[in-house]
């Protein structure tokens, strides 16, 4: 599962909460069927990966693997320097500490590097030290806020697959967080979208990206941005844009329509648009345009190959109406019902 | 419209242009000049004084080799000195870091009063020291002072002379050397602490410490170790200076039970006007601080830094 | 989001209450010292525990200090000395730093291997032979002979070298595509772009310089031209002989200045000692 929303919206703050890191107000916490509202952080039996790793610099890399399973295993007593290896049944305890941290770094190929210390590796390396900390305890959870954020691109890519290899291997719950829509979306089973303090919506990352049930997440997700159209359902319940019809049909009133850019064509007989500048992306083509209308500006993804219109070019746009979105003003879904019975695609106007 | 950047055929020197050379020296004189007068050439003459018999007022002087090292190894009075400064300094470092640290941790631990606390705490850092140490002289008075007057309300018969007595005048003051050094201490810990990733303690507390001495002996201490080393270097460079309560309050008595380095080597030169014989006490005042800067720089600066 | 929750005023009792308890007690010497300042001599000499006094006296030991003692010249010497040292350490140590800096020119590691060997060096190493110099030019009792002795400081240079290597490049390369000339960009660029390392070090050089004993003990003798720091010494051994009363009122008159300054900046105060404490 993961958790997106825009830097801010207090996405960190839900996942300290599930740590037990910051106490929440109100609200239960549920880990499989235990609820740990009110345990402490240490009973909680979560794992957590953090932005910035929090490794601790004067450990080496297999004492920071062994610190969750010391503070568990060993009493205080035995966790004395010097002392605590005389104490009964310390040794035996730590051997299989130690088994179980080799394993855990064998697993995520850390084993030449286990004498090293944080300051000694690249980021990369470090990732899986907090990664194969997490893993060594078998939590009933893995919460990891942004585990990625400090990596360059190429290495992102690579441990975004290892992080989902890992999770699959484990099978352990995972809430992850990140800001970036293309890690929750290639990552997650689940994608819960937030913002501002509250979980927008919660589903399939195919569900948040084709049916999402709030215009903040359509415009959260997705690159470029969603277009949004204000329109007009008459009182016989069909949809206008500058009034020209859609052939959506929706309750009376003010609306808004959303049309992914990829969704876009050019039509002869779509709605009128002034051309205002393209973007050559590679793989395709971005045209801004400006409705002429209502000045409303549009985004249309277009295979590369085709001819560029020159900025000022009128043009036309049309879309298909079962890919269009309709809002209420208030950001909320509203049941499309119009393309019922119009199974071609339909060129408005 | 836009005019072109053309880019021709560009040689890079890697040496300064003459200016900035030029412009870096005018800089650096008058620094420098400063520094040759005030610094350089004073110290190389502390050095050399050492090894003759040199008086102010008198007409002639010679060289004497080790001369004044022999004496002052065969004086008692510097002797006495030399104890009573590592005393002093054995004191007032473990106390007044141990203090620091622990004032800092109290107050780094919650919000509330932490300004007005730690200004409490470093006020005498700001204080005259010689007006605090005549508040000190009035506070350990034997007869009309304070805590004698407290002893005596609790039962005590015959308290302690403090200042005037020469078993407790050492340790009278190193009590206010701990006191003078525990806000410089604490502001330095403060510092330190907060320097500390807070992730690091979150982090510690999923990976399951329950107690607070779990999270102090995980992440405080040895995070705080540069902190902690350098607050001791410098304390011990400081209170190995001791000076100022000395020549207020005590002048190295009552019979040389408060004695220290720079209090002989200040009357054997500016009292006595011994100048050769205070250079060679001064000299071994510097190489007593250039070994506490080498100890931590080569002996233990390798322990607390993590590379 | 960082910063811990504040407790509830129980839960936070027993540290108020340990950092009370030793506040206090660090504070006694303050408290008995303006006790006294306020009592006359024989409440004094009956020891009483009592803080606050039976009759008040504070006029009278107050104005024995002012009329027996030259307070406001003592605090004048001290001003003008602090003042005088700061301005040529700055002078000195500003240009310099930013040579060490951001300049390449012959000799650069040379000067900057000075420094360093020069921070080890304690100010009493070289005072016997500027004591020595400083009699034979007849400079003793006079301003110069406070001052001289600390216009260079290498710490500060070292401070301002640290500090000005963080200032980015670009700063100075626009500067210099401005045609601005290296004496202009050192003190309109690079000072007002340094305001927390200045004020650190200028909070640091004063207070230690306000508080020496060492060195004024040395080269002055007399009223004429002691700092605050003598004139209490003075007071002590001359006038005051055992009137405990005007002796404290006198050290409460020469520790107010610089303890009311701390107090109306006491942030910057800390932030001062502690940011040239973790550098020096």
């Amino acid at each position: 599962m993961a958790l997106v929303g825009p830097s801010g919206c207090g996405k960190t703050t839900l996942m300290r909460i599930v740590a037990g890191i910051e106490i929440a107000d109100s609200g239960n916490i549920t880990i499989g069927s235990r609820n740990v509202t009110r345990l402490r952080s240490a009973e909680r039996n979560v794992a957590m990966v953090f932005q910035n790793y929090a490794l601790y610099p004067h450990l080496t890399v297999r004492e920071n693997i062994a610190v969750p399973l010391a503070m568990r295993r060993l009493s205080t007593w035995q966790r004395l320097p010097l002392i605590g290896g005389i104490i009964p049944g310390s040794s035996g305890k730590r051997a299989s500490i130690e088994t179980d941290v080799i394993q855990a770094a064998e697993s995520l190929g850390l084993g030449t590097l286990l004498d090293r210390r944080p300051g000694q590796l690249s980021g990369g390396q470090r990732q899986r030290v907090a990664l194969a900390r997490a893993i060594v305890r078998h939590p009933a959870a893995f919460l990891m806020d942004e585990p990625l954020s400090n990596l360059d691109a190429a290495l992102r890519v690579q441990t975004r697959r290892e992080i989902v290899d890992i999770h699959r291997r484990v099978g352990a719950a995972t809430l992850y967080v990140t800001h970036d829509q293309s890690e929750a979306l290639t990552m997650a089973d689940r994608v819960a979208v937030m913002q501002a303090g509250k979980i927008l919506q919660v589903a399939s990352p195919e569900a948040i990206y084709h049916d999402p049930q709030d215009l903040r997440v359509a415009t959260f997700i997705g690159s470029p941005r969603i277009n949004t159209l204000s329109a007009q359902a008459d009182s016989a319940g069909r949809v206008h844009v500058s009034d020209a019809p859609t052939g959506l049909h929706a309750e009376p009133g003010s609306l808004i329509l959303a049309v992914r850019p990829e969704d876009l064509r050019l039509s002869p007989n779509g709605i009128p648009c002034v051309v205002e500048g393209i973007e050559f992306l590679g793989e395709s083509l971005l045209l801004h345009v400006r409705q002429s209308s209502s000045g409303e500006p549009l985004v249309m993804r277009l295979p590369p190959e085709l001819s560029r219109p020159a900025p000022g070019t009128d043009i036309f746009l049309a879309f298909d109406p079962k890919r269009a979105l309709l809002f209420h003003t208030d950001g909320r879904r509203m049941p499309s019902r119009g393309h019922i019975g119009h199974a071609q695609e339909l060129a408005l106007v | 419209m836009s005019s072109a950047v053309g880019l021709g055929a560009i040689k890079v020197t890697r040496g300064a242009p003459i200016g900035e050379a030029l412009a870096g020296l005018m800089l650096t004189v008058p620094a420098g000049l400063a520094y040759l007068v005030m610094l350089l050439l004073p110290t190389m003459a502390t050095i050399l004084l050492a090894f003759t018999d040199y008086e102010l007022g008198l007409p002639d002087w010679n060289w004497i080799g080790l001369g004044n090292f022999t004496e002052m190894f065969e004086d008692r009075g510097f002797g006495v000195a030399l104890r009573n400064t590592i005393i002093y300094v054995g004191f007032v470092t473990p106390l007044s870091i141990l203090l620091g640290l622990g004032i800092a941790l109290l107050i780094e631990s919650g919000i509330r009063g932490r300004a007005t606390f730690r200004a409490i705490f470093f006020l005498p850092v700001v204080s005259l020291t010689v007006a605090m140490a005549a508040a000190w002289q009035y506070l350990l008075h034997p007869t009309i002072g304070p805590l004698n007057g407290l002893l005596r309300a609790i039962g005590v018969s015959s308290p302690p002379y403090w200042l005037s007595s020469s078993d407790w005048v050492l340790l009278s003051l190193s009590a206010i050397g701990i006191w003078e050094n525990i806000g410089y201490n604490m502001v330095l810990f403060l510092a330190g602490l907060t320097a500390i990733p807070r992730e690091l303690y979150h982090a510690a507390e999923v990976d399951g410490t329950k107690t607070w001495l779990d999270r102090f002996r995980l992440v405080t201490w040895p995070l705080l170790g540069p902190t902690t080393l350098f607050v001791l270097t410098i304390t011990m460079i400081r209170s190995i200076r001791v000076f100022d309560t000395v020549a207020v309050l005590t002048q190295g008595g009552p019979n040389k039970a408060s004695e220290v380095l720079l209090h002989t080597m200040y009357k054997e030169g500016f009292t006595f006007l011994r100048l050769g014989y205070s250079a060679a006490i001064t000299l071994v005042f510097l190489v007593m601080v250039l070994g506490l800067v080498w100890l931590q720089t080569k002996a233990l600066d390798k322990r607390v830094h993590y590379g | 989001m960082d910063k811990p929750r504040e407790r509830s005023f129980l839960a936070d009792t027993p540290r108020l209450l340990a950092l009370g308890l030793v506040g206090l007690l660090l504070l006694m010497p303050y408290i008995w010292m303006l006790s006294a300042s306020l009592k006359p001599l024989d409440e004094l000499f009956r020891a009483s525990l009592s803080l606050w006094p039976e009759r008040f006296h504070a006029v009278e030991n107050y104005s024995r200090v002012f009329s027996q003692v030259p307070v406001f010249h003592y605090l004048w010497n001290g001003i003008v000395v602090c003042a005088g040292i700061l301005f040529f350490q700055l002078l000195f140590a500003v240009p310099a730093g930013y040579a060490l800096a951001k300049l390449r020119f012959p000799g650069r590691d040379i000067a900057f291997g000075l420094v360093m060997l020069g921070l080890l060096v304690p100010p009493h190493v070289p005072a016997l032979p500027l004591y020595v110099t400083f009699s034979k030019l007849g400079l003793l009792n006079t301003y110069a002979a406070l001052i001289l002795p600390f216009t260079i400081s290498v710490f500060a240079i070292f401070l301002f070298r640290q500090f000005f290597r963080a200032l980015p490049d670009e700063l100075i390369h626009a500067a210099r595509l401005d045609g601005i000339g290296e004496f202009e960009i050192v003190w309109r660029i690079i000072l007002p772009n340094s305001w927390p390392a200045a004020t650190a070090f200028a909070i640091f050089s004063v207070v230690a310089h306000w508080n020496d004993l060492f060195w004024p003990l040395i080269v002055i003798e007399g009223q004429a031209r002691a700092t605050p720091a003598l004139g209490v010494l003075y007071f002590r051994s001359d006038e005051a002989g055992d009137d405990f009363a005007a002796l404290m009122a006198a050290a409460v008159i020469m520790t107010l200045p610089l303890v009311l300054a701390f107090l109306f900046a006491q942030r910057r105060f800390v932030e001062g000692i502690a940011t040239t404490g973790l550098k020096g």
